[in-house]
């Protein structure tokens, strides 16, 4: 992994834990009940193996959900956890993290949760930049609900809703989080532990919201939806690798500048070194990212992974803190006597 | 020229004008005026829902009703004494309103032939006999005003705005009011701009002087100050003063005061007020919505904070999920509801009771849920800050249900010293409560109060999870089992019905104790009905009063009070919603009085009522 220049103040208010925590720390008592073979189980080991290194007092973490297969994540995490209601786990948790810095607070969420029942909170979340990590379970289908489209289902999907195929176009997760003024904005994989995890990290370094889409397979209604990122003998060719500082390839594509401004996907072949894009993920224009989440269509003819952008800005909970601070700076703190009697005020008696 | 004094026991005022005349403005300052001179005063504003109506119109028409006395009084008056109309359109949307021999000051200046036509006036009222029955003072307030300020460097414009000055200034004449503090008000509130506060403050004094000298008036009155208890007074709004109950109730307990809000009428006031004090360590979040304004009240609570939400019905009804969540998860939470006439939009100025209902059941499945309901505007400040106990000290949402009379509406109020108010401090969990001694059991309950333990993120050895999904007894974890089910229903009622024994009991007033019809009421019917009362008395009649400032749980008295009356009255602007409460719960034939017209309840008309059901008896 290259090593991504961060905000680095993703982690400063949060306690560290005095005594070194492992993976089975973080596993809570309660039985998994995802179906056998969900990609979820595979992103919970991850995440589960993952966090201890962070070094952070467990009882300062929580995970905050919607509804959903993925939003039972929390209760499987033995760390402070809430599981609320459809949609709005951005909202909860927007209140949880603006009030306590010291918390590291995540979010975890699908595709029907977060884009479509909580579509409004999700993209108010990215733009105030609340110090939230979000993690969007994309199996692009409704799963706890059995099996109607989403919408990140591709169009014409047929469902038990829409026996005739579904008519409306999906959300690129990737491209709204980053039309919505997202900080931070990346895409990972399910089976890919490393790589999940390494954006994980530089997820959790980031102060500010982070939105992660992880591609995840629902075996039951979904099947083999990301097959093509996953198949050996076409994943390296279609995947293009996001690393800052370093060209944006696949095994056998590249990514370059194309002649009417915009970017495109040749073969490896067929450019020059030097013309090959160089991802920056810290470019303050969101526009090059923009483009490089558009390059998946046509659908996983090629697929941009990784962190597409990383910038730093104040996060929302900092900036009201220090208008707590400002206020009580100027006029000392509160006093209540003195607030009920300010004003007009008349003696009787 | 020596003029007359009137003594008088008490007045009502309408001012009276287009939304652009700055009315509010002028009523707040009268008001300002009779708080320092030490009256008894009420208000009440009414303002158009469209922010700048087309000037001259009915429906721009802005208004601003203020009652004050040398006696303790209850409520703005049924109807005014004196209305000062800026332009035809005030007369005429406010004369229906003034009994006849009333006074009525008017700008002439307004009245010219356009203005008339604007709302239908053929000929000038002023001029032909229509307003024979009553007293007109025919001024021409905007010109006096624009000579008044003719050495200023003003446009023409900037100078006919200071004419609710000089209306100001010519009523403070009439009815003796002092001056200072509003010279010294506009003084501060024009600091920027001194060229505008003194043509402000020259207005003003004009309109005064204009009192002295003209013959229109040839009397002024005096209303004595008004002998109320003892102590440190000052004017207050309900929603000033509920949202000072929320700051006290976060100093009370120790809580950081989290607001999360969406603006709406009539309730952004509390979010612009708490807003402003943020060195009480208060953070006020406006949300993209209203669903998430609840939501991150309910995170902060979920993180340790005074989890606080304020809205009006069309909130209420969008918050109904996230309320069922804290009813389930058990986190504190205040829900606001400054309720407003519906259904949907509505009539988003207007007010009303209607909400009743909701804030009871409102959301699926058995979700019980504490109402509180203040009385009166400063009222607002005692409910919010037991809105709050209760919410802390049981976690639970409650509903506090203010509504707009009470919200813009204002009274004096004595102001209560800090340390004078409930410590409704809070106990964080901070060891494991389960036999082993290691593990941490959420919902395991305190058997006097059935609270839950409140365990914030940052306590080590407790990390534990809740949600929406049905929690095992004890445990919290998931479950699904029937009877478990059906436990935790009983046990989240429960826990509400008990908190019955933590309020206290309905109190009846009834001088002689021989009553033998009781009138109930809740929230802000309080000034009517009592004053409705106090007239049924003066006649030698006999009823007795009770007011519920709990709705749920009722007070453990409430059946008992209701069976030792022949009869009980119930006026409520709503169709009977505590009514049938009341009737479903201890089976006692309530008569109901409704009116929906998104005004309070006239004393006048409750007294008639009330004196038709005596007379029934
Ligand atoms: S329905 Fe799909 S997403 Fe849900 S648990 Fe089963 S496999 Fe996983």
């Amino acid at each position: 992994m290259s090593d991504l220049i961060t905000n680095g103040r993703g982690l400063s208010l949060v306690p560290k834990s005095d005594v070194a925590l492992g993976m089975k720390d973080f596993k809570s008592d309660q039985e998994v009940r995802w179906c056998p073979g969900c990609g979820d189980y595979a992103i919970l080991a991850a995440v589960q193996s993952f966090v201890p290194e962070l070094g952070l007092k467990r009882e300062n973490m929580v995970f905050v959900s919607g509804i959903g297969c993925s939003s039972r994540f929390p209760y499987y995490m033995n760390t402070y956890g809430f599981h609320s209601i459809h949609g709005r786990a951005p909202a909860i948790a927007t209140g949880l993290a603006a009030s306590r810095p010291d918390l590291s607070v995540w979010v975890i969420t699908g595709d029907g949760d977060s884009l479509s029942i909580g579509g409004n909170h999700l993209i108010h979340a990215l733009r105030r930049n609340v110090n939230l990590n979000i993690l969007l379970f994309n199996n692009r289908i409704y799963g706890l609900t059995k099996g109607q489209y989403s919408p990140t289902s591709e169009v014409g999907k047929v469902t038990k809703s829409t026996p005739m195929g579904s008519l409306d176009k999906p959300f690129n997760p990737v491209s709204l989080a980053l039309g919505a003024e997202a900080s931070f904005v990346a895409r990972t994989i399910d089976s890919d532990r490393k790589h999940l995890q390494s954006v994980l990290r530089q997820a959790a370094e980031h102060r500010g919201t982070s939105l992660v889409e992880i591609y995840q397979n629902c075996n039951i209604f979904n099947d083999g939806a990301f097959e093509q990122l996953k198949d050996p003998a076409q994943r390296d060719e279609i995947t293009l690798r996001l690393e800052h500082g370093q060209p944006i390839v696949s095994a056998t594509k590249a990514v370059r500048r194309s002649a009417d401004g915009g970017i495109e996907v040749v073969a490896r072949s067929e450019v020059r070194e030097e013309e090959i894009l160089v991802h920056d993920a810290h470019r303050a224009d969101p526009t090059l990212a923009f483009a490089l989440s558009r390059l998946d269509e046509p659908a996983f003819e090629h697929v941009p992974i990784g962190v597409f952008r990383n910038v730093d800005r104040p996060s929302y909970d900092e900036l009201m803190a220090a208008q707590l601070e400002e206020a009580t700076a100027q006029r000392g703190a509160g006093d209540l006597d003195e607030l009920l009697l300010a004003g007009d005020t008349w003696r009787i008696g | 020229m020596t003029k007359q004094v009137q003594q008088l026991d008490r007045v009502i005022i309408r001012f009276a004008g287009d939304s652009g005349d700055g009315m509010q403005l002028t009523g707040d300052r009268f008001t300002a005026g009779t708080a320092e001179f030490g009256n008894d005063l009420s208000t009440l504003p009414n303002f158009p829902a469209e922010i700048r109506a087309p000037a001259g119109t009915l429906p721009g028409v802005s208004s601003f009703q203020l009652h004050f006395a040398d006696h303790d009084i209850l409520t703005p008056g049924d109807a005014p004494n004196v209305l000062v109309a800026m332009n035809p359109a005030a007369l005429k949307a406010n004369l229906s309103d003034l009994p006849r021999g009333g006074d009525i000051i008017a700008n002439t200046d307004e009245f010219t032939k356009r203005n008339l036509q604007k709302v239908g006036y053929t000929a000038n009222p002023l001029e032909d006999d229509s307003l024979a029955e009553w007293r007109v003072h025919a001024v021409p307030l905007t010109s006096l005003t624009v000579k008044a300020l003719e050495g200023f460097d003003l446009s023409k414009k900037d100078a006919e705005r200071s004419k609710n000055m000089f209306a100001l200034g010519l009523l403070s004449w009439l009815y003796h009011r002092p001056t200072e503090a509003t010279i010294q008000f506009l003084e501060t509130k024009f600091a920027k701009k001194p060229d505008i506060a003194k043509a402000n403050i020259a207005a003003f004094q004009a309109g005064w002087n204009y009192g002295e000298t003209t013959e229109s008036f040839s009397v002024s009155y005096e209303v004595k100050p008004a002998k109320l208890a003892p102590g440190v007074y000052r004017n207050i709004s309900g929603n000033q003063a509920l949202a000072y109950g929320l700051i006290a109730a976060s100093v009370r307990s120790g809580l950081p005061l989290f607001l999360g809000s969406y603006p709406i009428t009539p309730a952004s006031d509390i979010l612009h007020e708490l807003s402003k004090h943020k060195r009480f360590g208060i953070r006020t979040f406006q949300a993209e919505d209203e669903i998430a304004g609840v939501g991150a009240a309910l995170g902060a609570a979920f993180g340790g904070a005074l989890g606080v939400t304020t809205t009006s019905g069309p909130g209420v009804a969008l918050k109904a999920e996230t309320v069922g969540l804290a009813v389930t998860t058990e986190l504190p939470l205040v829900v606001v509801d400054v309720q407003r006439a519906g259904p949907s939009t509505g009539m988003p100025t207007k007010t009303e009771q209607t909400d009743l209902l909701m804030a009871m059941y409102g959301r699926n499945g058995e979700s019980p849920v504490p109402i509180v309901a203040p009385a009166t505007p400063s009222d607002c400040f005692d409910a919010a800050v037991e809105a709050a106990r209760i919410a802390v000290k049981y976690r639970t949402p409650v509903m506090l249900l203010s509504d707009g009379y009470l919200a813009n509406g204002s009274e004096p109020w004595k102001v209560p010293s800090a340390a004078e108010l409930p410590d409704i401090s809070v106990d964080f969990a901070t060891a494991p409560n389960g036999e082993d001694g290691t593990t941490f059991l959420p919902f395991a309950r305190d058997p006097e109060t059935l609270a839950r333990p409140w365990a914030i993120p940052g306590t080590a050895g407790l990390e534990h999870r809740i949600g929406g999904i049905e929690k095992a007894d004890g445990t919290g974890n998931i479950s699904y089992d029937p009877n478990n089910h059906d436990k935790m229903v009983r046990l989240r009622q429960a826990k509400i019905d008990g908190i019955a024994a933590d309020i206290p009991e309905l109190e009846v007033d009834d001088p002689d104790g021989d009553a033998r019809v009781l009138v109930l009421g809740w929230g802000s019917t309080y000034g009517p009905i009592a004053a409705a009362v106090r007239r049924i008395r003066k006649s030698g009649g006999k009823v007795a009063q009770a007011h519920l400032r709990h709705l749920n749980p009722l007070p453990a008295n409430t059946g008992e009070v209701l069976r030792s009356y022949d009869k009980v009255l119930l006026p409520e602007i709503n169709l009977g919603q505590l009514a049938l409460l009341l009737r479903a719960r201890f089976l006692v034939d309530v008569i109901s009085y409704n009116r929906v017209r998104g005004l309070p309840f006239k004393a006048e008309e409750l007294a008639s009522v009330i004196q038709d059901v005596i007379d029934s008896e």
